[in-house]
């Protein structure tokens, strides 16, 4: 049994220069799928500028957006539009702004789309943002691509000119990842080929622009694929009812069919597909529905359903990513990774080249800026199952959540797992870490002193562990400045240096405290970010982040290392208090003041120590 | 070429709307459906019923309640209420009925500003709702095309159309930061007809209003609007007759024109819509002229 797609998802490349506006207008008037009431309104106003008489139908005004927009003359988001098509599909129309600093809302529309027109106009050629459009839409995974050279009123319907251009995109398409490539010369201001074939151009004997969208099937039924059902939520009801709810985002699932959670590698088979209304024999790509398994297995929010064993989680990927925010990727910073309902704190471990977009080329990169597109490698804090967004785009996309603001920064596209989890298996040895702090006499423990240089962190850090080992208690100083001597001494003050300077210590501490020992760090570590993935690593309990409080006037007084006057006299840009912030801690766990007598701060952190 | 029953069409929109229900559930810590009484709030409430079966609904329904609905719209959500056992939180702006706020003495935006968008401001904040769900659909209004399924407020209820978040794939970004809320909107591709024949399709009940019926208006600046109750003031000339009329829309009765129509059955009335096609807005009297004010009070913390 094949299924019926009922939804074409189009996405309308090319900027207001192009005709789009006018093209777009008139397929929407053409298919009646317009208000009278807004046609009417077409028909009469006039903006400044408009030569088009009234009473006659002014296609750009049904497509206007925003009044700010209309205020400033631009177009700054993607606008969704629905149409008919005369075989009944529904086709939702996403339109990009065709500037060049919008790439990342291009991306957006064609993030889900099926088919893409590309408008070029005639008089003016292929122009570099053809390029762009085209390579971010087969990057994005659109299929069909349709290139609607228009305005060939003005150049006299020259065949010659129309197949100059189409070649020249062909030969770029032809190195993408684009299935079918359709070219129709038309002008959408005097409708030749966009509904009505052309009465002045008998050369071209293809279809009109409305016939190609009515032809247009998906080139493969989404339900032959495998099975993929990320779960969104988990419904409870009376008599002890519990049951998965999500949307198939591939393939198919009947009663009695073997799944496996891909999550946890844990098998079930499907006992019920429950629907409001009855249960069903079978669900199929595109259904939101409700699974029950023939036995309680461990599956939560986030988790993905598969029909086969290909879906395996993994912590190390190979993405291409989007770049959508102001402020450029940091790598080593912790961002949320968001794919389908789960979302898991990630970093960006490596940036290894950026897309031209217009030539195709890859560049030697260290950071992405907005609407830059390249090849990056992420490290997720847990195994998590993606699959090649070649595969699906529900369970190989994902986007990059900002921490703080809550932003989307980025969207990511799964190229491939780098590392399957079970590659790397964690070897459980006898002597654990119980075992060793029997053994100690005390529990191990990270102290994780942050503050601005010269606060006092180092100073606290020596007399608490004095007192400690007075007291028998194994402990050890991880020092910031120490640390760089050896472990860190590749890594600068660039706010992803200082990420991984962190990571790298929060992990030689996470290993010391499992040997037993009571860790002290002490570490300015500015960024809240930062220093909560460290406190991500471990258990609830085994890490006290303490705050040096110290006013930066009496840091710059200490001045212990000189810094401080260094970075007076303009020799240390990146310094925290000078030229980068301190973001202080909003929830610590202890604040230390670090003026007067740091001795008796030390006193207070070790009776907190004890008191644990 | 493949043939696309219309049945296909309103399956994909079923199936989105649920999905987004089921997001807007599992991600945030207090949601709430507005509930407006009319079509699409009761396709909304049923689509509500179909995501969480057969569980009940996990989060209240709230009516911002300006205190001049049609009298029928009231008594239709009680009983709804009533039958489906929800958790129906009312907003009202009780400042402005104390301090006699109607549409007849304040002019519609600042009527609209006071007794809809202020009392759900309180409504939402009172409550401390965090992702509100509407019904609003892009079809509706010029100026909808550009919202978003997952549309952020900043502190304030503020819509700023810069912070609006990029949507891919099917996968919401539902974080919010301090002070930010979520609206989210999921009949966004729906179209007016498509809530029709749903309705027709799944026998949704709706308030009597939608058909037509004949009924006591006056002819008042081009519009027929309906006397509901004895608040009205009659101008100098108008006189009330009995019409058989329809809504379109409802909300304020003294804001919402009705239509002259003998569709008293849902079949009529599709079929109606379908010859017509004239937007349900053109009915409604709070919008004003252009796009640009649903934008204006939007921004203002409107839906």
């Amino acid at each position: 049994m094949s299924t019926i797609t009922p939804v074409l998802h189009l996405v309308t490349c090319g900027s207001v220069d192009d005709g789009k506006s006018t093209l777009i207008g008139r397929l929407l008037v053409e298919t009646e799928s317009v208000p009278v009431d807004q046609l009417e309104y077409a028909k009469t106003i006039r903006r400044g500028g408009s030569t088009i008489p009234v009473g006659e139908v002014d296609y750009s005004l049904l497509t206007d957006g925003l009044e700010a927009e209309r205020e400033q003359g631009i177009t700054i988001d993607v606008a969704y539009r629905h149409m008919n098509l005369p075989n009944g599909r529904r086709v939702l129309i996403a339109d990009a702004p065709g500037h060049e600093q919008y790439t990342r809302n291009m991306a957006v529309a064609a993030s889900n789309g099926d088919v893409a027109v590309l408008l070029v106009d005639a008089a003016r050629g292929v122009r570099p943002q053809t390029f762009r459009h085209l390579t971010v839409c087969a990057l994005m995974g659109v299929k069909t691509v349709i290139i609607a050279v228009n305005k060939m009123d003005l150049v006299d319907f020259d065949h010659a000119t129309f197949e100059e251009i189409v070649g020249t995109i062909r030969t770029a398409a032809a190195r993408l990842d684009v299935e079918e490539v359709l070219a129709i010369p038309m002008s959408a201001f005097t409708g030749d080929n966009v509904t009505i074939k052309s009465a002045s151009m008998k050369w071209y004997h293809g279809p009109t622009l409305l016939e190609a969208l009515a032809q247009w099937e998906p080139g493969a039924d989404p339900i032959e694929g495998v099975f993929r059902f990320p779960v969104q939520y988990v419904v409870r009801a009376e008599g002890n009812f519990r049951g998965y709810a999500g949307t198939v985002v591939s393939g198919s699932v009947k009663p009695g069919d073997s799944i496996v959670v891909a999550d946890s590698g844990r098998t079930a088979v499907v006992d019920r597909i429950v629907a409001y209304g009855g249960d069903l024999d079978r669900a199929v790509a595109g259904q939101a529905v409700t699974l029950t398994l023939d036995h309680e297995v461990d599956v939560t929010r986030g988790d993905v359903i598969a029909g086969d064993t290909q879906l395996q989680p993994a912590d190390r990927f190979a993405v291409d990513m989007v770049w959508l925010s102001e402020e450029p990727l940091a790598h080593g910073r912790s961002y949320l990774l968001v794919s389908g309902s789960r979302s898991v704190p990630a970093t960006v471990t490596n940036v290894r080249h950026r897309l031209d977009v217009v030539t195709g080329q890859e560049h030697a990169a260290r950071v992405l800026e907005m609407n830059g597109i390249g090849r990056v490698e992420i490290a997720t804090d847990r195994p998590i199952p993606m699959d090649p967004y070649s595969i699906s785009r529900d369970t190989g996309g994902f986007l990059l959540v900002d921490r703080v603001t809550a932003d989307t920064v980025a969207a990511g596209l799964t190229r491939h797992a780098m590392r399957r989890a079970f590659n790397v298996v964690a070897h459980s040895y006898d002597v654990d870490r119980e075992a060793r702090e029997l053994l100690m006499g005390h529990k191990g423990k990270v102290l994780w002193l942050t503050g601005l240089p010269g606060s006092g962190k180092s100073t606290i850090s020596d007399a608490a562990v004095r007192k400690l080992h007075a007291l028998g208690i194994h402990t050890y100083v991880l020092d910031g400045d120490n640390v760089r001597m050896g472990l860190n001494k590749d890594l600068g003050f660039t706010p992803e240096d200082r990420a991984e300077n962190v990571r790298r210590v929060a992990e030689v501490a996470k290993l010391m405290m499992d040997a037993g020992v009571v860790v002290f760090v002490a570490l300015v570590s500015p960024f809240r970010s930062d220093r909560r993935a460290a406190k991500e690593l471990f258990n609830e309990g085994d890490f006290l982040e303490v705050y040096v409080d110290t006013p930066i006037e009496v840091c710059a007084e200490r001045d212990p290392k000189g810094l401080y006057a260094k970075a007076a006299a303009g020799n240390l840009p990146n310094m925290t208090g000078a030229g980068q912030d301190y973001e202080s801690p909003e929830h610590p766990d202890l604040v230390l003041h670090g003026v007067g007598d740091l001795d008796a701060a030390a006193s207070e952190l070790v009776q907190h120590i004890l008191g644990e | 070429m493949t043939d696309v029953p219309y049945e296909a069409v309103l399956d994909a929109l079923e199936a989105e709307a649920i999905h987004i229900y089921r997001e807007t559930a599992a991600a945030f810590r207090n949601p709430v459906l507005l509930y407006s009484i009319g079509k699409d709030s009761s396709v909304l409430l049923h689509l509500a019923l179909k995501a969480f079966a057969p569980g009940p609904i996990p989060f209240p329904v709230m009516h911002i309640d300006t205190t001049w609905k049609f009298q029928e719209m009231i008594s239709f959500r009680n009983q709804r209420v009533a039958d489906l056992g929800l958790d129906l939180k009312i907003a009202i702006n009780e400042k402005g009925v104390a301090d006699g706020v109607s549409p007849f003495n304040h002019g519609t935006h600042e009527y609209t500003r006071l007794m809809k968008t202020v009392a759900l401001r309180e409504g939402i904040d009172k409550y401390g709702f965090d992702a509100a769900i509407g019904g609003a659909r892009r079809d509706e209004e010029r100026s909808r095309a550009k919202e978003r399924v997952f549309s952020l407020r900043e502190p304030g209820h503020r819509w700023e159309p810069r912070k609006q978040r990029p949507e891919f794939w099917r996968t919401a970004n539902t974080s919010l930061a301090e002070g930010q809320s979520m609206r989210v909107f999921p009949l966004s591709n729906w179209t007016e007809l498509d809530v029709w024949r749903y309705i027709r399709r799944e026998e949704i009940p709706i308030p009597g209003l939608y058909y037509s019926k004949e009924r006591p208006v006056v002819e008042r600046d081009g519009a027929l609007i309906m006397v509901d109750d004895e608040r009205f003031p009659l101008r100098e000339g108008e006189t009330i007759e009995m019409r058989s009329v329809r809504f379109r829309t409802l909300g304020c009765y003294p804001l919402t024109g009705a239509v002259e129509s003998f569709a008293d059955n849902i079949d009529d009335l599709i079929t109606e819509m379908e010859t017509s096609r004239i937007s349900e807005r053109a009915g409604r009297l709070i919008d004003g002229e252009g796009g640009g004010s649903m934008e204006a009070k939007k921004a203002e913390g409107y839906f």
